[in-house]
Order: structure tokens, then sequence, then C-alpha cells
């Protein structure tokens, strides 16, 4: 039933004297079609969580099990068939010189894919983009219309688990609904399983069922959405940021 | 009183595919009173914080029937009379102090020479000043810190630094561009309390330029609302709840809520008119 | 006349509807953003006519360059059907010229080729795999970088002998470690972007990674880089001619050219100047030409 969990979780940048311990002893569980939010401020550690999950975070230790298999060492190409993300920046997560048929074909073509034509257009329509949007370059794109396009991209392998880095934070509040209800309606449909990231409690409150609450580092806190929404917070500091954030 | 009193401001930008209005007639006094203007990015907000310091770089066009600054009228003024303008009487605030203070110096020396510049004082007196400054944006080490570089700050301290060095030289107006996007929430509400405590103790005119409602709403005495170069709407603050405008109203609508949860947020459905309709005044 | 304007709007669409379409559309408006700025196009149409003087040499020259009339040696402007003049051997020094602008796009063409791919493979792999190999290729470059340019070439041409093949290799083996420094550091903000992140999440590997996502973002620097560095290698190639030790007498390199005419410069000045005068305004046009280049092909600027 458990699609990811991770126990005792370190991650460190750096060696020696410049040593960064980023994440430190962080235990959590995401069950299978469930959706997880990780909350916290600029650097309390909750995005290199995810970017330890995608090995794109080498220096870490504990224990990370994604449906039953143990993660160690450099990921398979099944790793990545299961697991996918999307990024905070849209503006930052699409190649500047690659059209959305470029990104979305290499994608398809990476993952042994053959009716690639047949499903690009499929990924585009399922995003809300549809197929006239096929051979655009970024740059002609809106910030909304891109974080569809990278949504397009990270469904692609057709995944299972979508880790979710601030996917709506640097887009205007009108794209943020449009963005957060696609995600909400994709996950119904593939039956996904979410791990969000985000500052915002509002929105984890509107698209989680549980969260964890994190601090320098440390998950202070694990709580599921009724207790966000009553504001019953057990630990101060997760009292104090929801204070701050109604 | 007003300080600032802006008609019929337009920014034009040309380009291949014709002459681009990215702000469009706006027209609006302010007082001594925080102003909110707010709007979804490409709203045109920004650009006219940088038209009220006539800083529309070119190809960028900007005209105006006027600008008035306490009676004196900035679209007359020559661009070296603008300098004197820039910093003495209207000061700005960016999004992201990183790229506002120089890296390579430290941050008691930058507001030194800022206030140097401004006062014929000598070093002591400066630095006694800048000291002072920094008390007043309540940065509890003021002598440690400006021996500090700003890379070694923090994004609320550098925030809070760059507010310090912009009322030096006492202005009768700050324009605050996104002052607080970059910072996170428990952070924030201590930057937007120094800038309410000083526009209170020193009668200063405050222009907040957000795209967050709810902050404005919280904030501001007056807001206006932005929509493709226009102010769509003009409403105080706290009734901004109330607002008419279906594109206001579809903004707040569009925004989750922890008290009011719901299976699908309303996404706002954009109508043509709202941008063909002419400017509401924001006069008073 | 609807059929241009037809095709204009095809080109400048938002909207391109295939593959061939997007691609022709983005090309012309670079093209377009290009034309806009009269300097570069001033240098394109210097180049386009220099390399249309090489094409067609032999029926624009007036003489040939290689005959010696000795009893009508340095001649003076307009002299007897000599436009510019003869030089000490009594050769045309305008068709001289014209034939010299093969040499010239000769050397230009080879150190275009061999340097920037040089430093770009050597820089990318460096940058994106990082550790020792990133040492070890970096040291190497460095190396190269600590000899005074000319000098290096100039031992390489005195080891293997002086001529134009070797004045090129030598040019390009002096040239390449810019290349590679900047492709390098080009490649290590490229390497921690998000979109690189991205590729990765795919299961893609490094050769796919460097070949196909970063040097199609690293080469538009690069060729702006090559084209500003372009009057260098001409002014190189130039002063490996005049030393003796670049294209060999009798071919009609221009440095080569200047340097026979120097032992005249104070009675027949427009021996040395007219090629110089030819250097000049090449090298001025590979300068206006990059300047151009950048504003379209920088991709930073490219965003807004």
């Amino acid at each position: 039933m458990t699609m990811i969990s991770v126990e005792n979780l370190n991650v460190w940048f750096g060696n020696g004297r410049d040593r960064v311990d980023a994440v430190k002893g962080a235990t959590f569980a995401v069950k299978r079609g469930d959706s997880f939010g990780l909350v916290g401020e600029s650097g309390s550690g909750k995005s290199t969580i995810l970017r330890a999950i995608t090995g794109l975070a080498p220096d870490w230790s504990g224990n990370i099990t994604v449906d039953g298999n143990v993660i160690k060492g450099r990921r398979e190409k099944t790793f990545y068939k299961k697991v996918q993300m999307v990024f905070q920046d849209p503006y930052a997560s699409l190649h500047p010189r690659h059209s959305v048929d470029q990104v979305l074909g290499e994608t398809l073509h990476l993952h042994g894919f053959s009716d690639i034509d047949a499903r690009v257009v499929k990924l585009l329509d399922d995003v809300g983009l549809g197929a006239k949007f096929r051979f655009r370059y970024p740059h002609q794109l809106s910030g909304g219309q891109r974080q569809r396009v990278a949504i397009a991209r990270a469904l692609a392998p057709e995944p299972e688990i979508l880790l979710l880095d601030e996917p709506t934070s640097a887009l205007d509040v009108s794209v943020q609904a449009e963005i957060l209800n696609l995600l909400a309606d994709l996950r119904i449909e593939h039956g996904l399983t979410y791990l969000m990231v985000s500052h915002d409690l509002s929105v984890v409150g509107h698209m989680c069922d549980r969260l964890a609450v994190m601090k320098d580092g440390e998950i202070v806190e694990i709580m599921d959405v009724a207790a966000l929404r009553a504001m019953k917070a057990t630990h101060p500091y997760s009292q104090h940021l929801l204070e701050a954030s109604v | 009183m007003t300080l600032l009193d802006v008609e019929n401001l337009w920014v034009k930008f040309p380009s291949r595919h014709g002459v681009f209005d990215a702000v469009r007639g706006v027209s609006f006094t302010l007082g001594r009173e925080r102003l909110g203007i707010v709007g979804e990015s490409g709203s045109g907000k920004s650009l006219t914080g940088r038209s009220i310091l006539r800083l529309i770089r070119p190809p960028g066009i900007m005209t105006a029937d006027q600008i008035s600054l306490e009676g004196e009228d900035l679209m007359q003024k020559s661009e070296r009379d603008m300098r004197a303008v820039r910093g003495q009487r209207i000061s700005m605030v960016m999004q992201d102090p990183k790229f506002s203070l120089n890296p390579v110096m430290t941050i008691g020396a930058q507001i030194m020479e800022a206030y140097m510049l401004h006062n014929a004082v000598n070093k002591k007196a400066a630095f006694a000043k800048a000291v002072e400054m920094l008390e007043a944006v309540s940065i509890r080490a003021p002598e440690r810190v400006m021996r500090a570089y700003p890379h070694e700050m923090s994004g609320g301290m550098g925030q809070r630094i760059m507010i310090a060095m912009m009322l030096i030289p006492n202005p009768e107006i700050l324009i605050a561009d996104e002052p607080t996007s970059a910072l996170d929430v428990s952070v924030q509400r201590q930057v937007l309390d120094i800038m309410d405590n000083l526009v209170k103790e020193r009668g200063m005119g405050l222009i907040f330029i957000s795209h967050d409602l709810n902050l404005v709403a919280d904030f501001c005495d007056r807001v206006l609302i932005m929509y493709a170069g226009r102010i769509v709407e003009v409403c105080d603050a706290d009734k901004l709840r109330e607002a008419k405008h279906p594109y206001t109203q579809g903004l707040l609508n569009s925004l989750p809520r922890l008290d009011e949860p719901r299976a699908r947020l309303e996404v706002l459905q954009r109508d043509p008119a709202w941008s063909e309709a002419p400017s509401v005044s924001g006069r008073i | 006349m609807s059929e241009t304007q037809s095709l204009r709007a095809w080109l400048l669409t938002d909207t391109p509807t295939s593959r061939r379409h997007a691609r022709y559309a983005a090309a012309y408006q670079g093209w377009l953003s290009f034309r806009s700025n009269t300097m570069a196009m001033i240098g394109l149409w210097i180049l386009i006519f220099l390399i249309f003087v090489a094409i067609a040499a032999p029926l624009l020259a007036p003489h040939d360059p290689f005959e010696q009339t000795l009893a009508n040696r340095l001649q003076g402007l307009n002299a007897d059907g000599h436009i510019l003049g003869t030089d000490s051997l009594g050769r045309d020094i305008l068709s001289r010229l014209i034939y010299g602008s093969r040499i010239t796009l000769f050397i230009v063409g080879l150190v275009a080729l061999i340097a920037p791919v040089t430093g770009l493979l050597v820089g990318t792999v460096a940058g994106y795999v990082g550790g020792w190999t990133d040492t070890i290729l970096m040291r190497i470059t460095d190396i190269f970088l600590a000899f005074p340019r000319l000098v290096l070439a100039l031992a390489f041409v005195a080891a293997l002998g002086a001529g134009i093949e070797n004045a090129v290799l030598a040019i390009s083996l002096t040239a390449w470690p810019p290349y590679a420094r900047m492709a390098r550091a080009e490649t290590l903000t490229i390497r921690s972007s998000d979109y690189i992140s991205a590729i990765q999440l795919q299961g893609a590997g490094p050769l796919r990674i460097i070949t196909k996502h970063i040097w199609p973002l690293c080469i538009s620097s690069l060729i702006v880089r090559v084209t500003l560095d372009m009057a260098g290698i001409i002014l190189a190639a130039a002063g490996l001619g005049f030393l003796g030790l670049g294209a060999q007498p009798p071919s009609p390199e221009w440095g080569a050219m200047i340097s026979e005419g120097r032992r005249f410069i104070l009675d027949s000045w427009w021996v040395a100047t007219v090629p110089g005068l030819a250097i000049f305004t090449v090298s001025l046009a590979f300068n206006l030409l990059g300047d151009g280049l950048r504003d379209v092909l920088d991709p930073k600027d490219a965003e807004t």
C-alpha cells in the first residue's frame, strides 16, 4: 500500500568544513494514490528531499523505498518510468531552443515509445493545450502554458508518482487555479500519487491529504489536512506558520 | 493632501507587430497614505511605478498629461533634474535586494556613501546616521551588520537594509515594487510592519505594488486594480473583498482557502471587454 | 504581392503547424532582428562581397597576379591600367589583392572550423563531466593559454616548416583554449539548470545531454566569439606572413604583401597601404557582423 517510504533520510552538500546538512533524519510515508505535502520556509530542505529521491542530490543516507523497491546508487531506467518531477519555475525547466514537439518527442523516445506522434498530440490534449501548441518554442508560451508543457513531459512516461516542486509559485493566482485544477484532474484520471512541496499552506491544504511541516532540515510535525484546516497544529512552529499565512 | 498626481499615463513599446500599449491612460493621486497597485504579471503595475520616476528605457515611450509632485510637473523636468528627484524625493525598493546592493562593498560603506552623497557631512556623522537608520528598520546589531557583505545577509535582512538606504534622504514618496515577494511569510510580516511604521511616523506616501490581493487588502488604505494596462477598479482596501469588478472577484475566488475548502478552484474567465473599457480614475 | 504577404504571415506566425514551419519561422524572425542592425548588415555585405571576389577572382583580376614586369615596377595609383599601382616586381597590386582574398578566406574558414570545434569539445566535456576529467583538460588548456600566442605559432611553424597550411594549424592551435574556457563556463551554468535536471530524469546519458542540450546553447555564443576573433586571426596570419613564416612568395597573401611593401614605404606608400586597408576592412566587417550576431543569437537576450 505504501508508495513512497522515506526513513531517517539525511542529505548534505559539500564535504568537511563546507558540509551543509540540508535534511536531517526525515521520515515519512505516502500511500498509493495519496497526495502528500511538504511545507516549510525557504532553506528548510523540503525541495532537497525531492531531489534526493530522484537522484539529483547525490549525497544522502537513510532508506528510500519506492513501490517496494529500495533505492540504491544509480537509478534504473524503470525508476524514471515510475517517478517523474515537475519543477518550480516553468521559465527555467524548458530548454530555450527546443520546441514543445522536441521536448515531448525526446522524452517519449528515451522511454522507448514508438508511436511518438500520436502520443505527443494525446499528451497536449491531456494537459489542455491542444495540438496547435505542438511546434511552438518556450518563448512563444505564457508561464501557465509552459508549466502545462512541463506537466505533459512528466506524464509522458506514464508514471505512477509525480513529485511537484512548488509547481505554481512562479505563476499568477488565476493561472495557479488552472494548474492546480489540472493536477487534481490528472491525479484522478491516471491514479497518480503526489508528493508536493510548497511554501503556501493554502495550496497544500487544497491539494493534499496529509502534510509534513519542515524547519531547518527537520520534519517537526506530520498532520492531516483536517487538522490544518482546523488550525490545530501541535508544534509551535507549525502553529506560527499557520497563523502567519492566514 | 495630495503628494503626487498622475494624469493620463501611457507607456508604449513599439515592436515588429505594431505598438504595444503596456500602460493605457492611467490616472491616480497619492496622499499621505498607503496606495496599493495590484494586478497579474503583464498588467502594467510595475511599469506604472517606474514611470513615476521616468525610468522607462528606450525603445519604451512614456507620455502623460502630468505627473506632478507637490505641484511640480515631473514630465517637464530635464533628465538632470530628475536625478535630483530620484532617491531624494521619491525612492524605490525592488523585489530582490540581492540585485540592488553592491556585492563587493560592505553594507555600512554603501549606506554611508548614500548618505554622504545627499548630505555634506563627515564620515563619523554618516556612520552614526547609518547605525540609526539600521535601528529604525529593526536590525538588532547594526554595527555588526555594517561590517558585513550583502551575500552574508538573508533575504529579509537584505530587504530591510534596502529600505533603510532608501529612507536616508527622507523621501516624500516610497515606491515598493513587490518588496516582500521573495521573502518567507513570517519575515514578510516584519518587513511590512517596518514600512508601515515609517509611513506613519514620517508622513510619507507609499505606493505598494504587488500581485498578492490578500496582502494588499490587509496592508494598504486604497487599492488600484490593474488589468491589461488599465485601472479596472479603485476601492478602499478593507472593502477589496466586496469588489464589484468581475476581474477582481475572479482573482479573489481563484485563491485556494484553508477556511473554505473546495473541490475545484474557480477559474478566471477573461472578458475581452475588460481591456477595451477605459481606465477608471484613481484620483481623489 | 499578396503571395509575398501571405508568405510573410506564414513565417511570422506564432502558431506553426509543422516541424519545418517552426524552424523556418524561427530562422526568419532571427533574420528580421539581424536585418534591423544596420552596422551588422554592412559587415555582412562586405563579407559577401569578399566571397564573391574570391570566387570570381580570375574574371575580376585585370592582370595575372604573378606576372612580373620589372620595367614597370613601383608604379603609382592608376598608372598604365594598374588601378592600385604595381609592387617592387612590377606585379599588379589589385590583381594580387583579389587573388589574396582566396588565401584570406581559406585561412579564416579553416581556423573557424578547427579552433571552436576543438574548444567546444574540450570545454563542454570538462564542464559537464567535472572531477578529474575537468582538472586534466583544463590544465592542458591553461598550458596553451600560458604561451604567448604568436611565439607558440612561430615555434610550431619553425618545427613544421613555413607554409600557409602550417600557419593555419599553428593559429588554430593557439586559438582554441579561449573557446574551451568559454564553453566550460557556459556548461557549468547550463548543467545546473532545471531543463538539464529534467532530461536527466528521463534517463538521458551524458553524450545525449552534451550534444543535444548543451551544444545548441554554447554554439551561438561561440559563433559570436569566432566572428569577433576573426579579425585577430586574419591579423595573426598576416603577422606570420609578414615575418616570412606564413604564405611563401610569390603567393599574394595580404600580410606577405605588406611585408614586401615595407621596404618602399617612404617612396611608394601604396604598396604596403593597400593590402593593409584590405585587412582592416575585412577585420572590421567581421567585428560588425559579430556584434549583430550576438544580438540575434545570445539566448539570454532572446527571452525578452
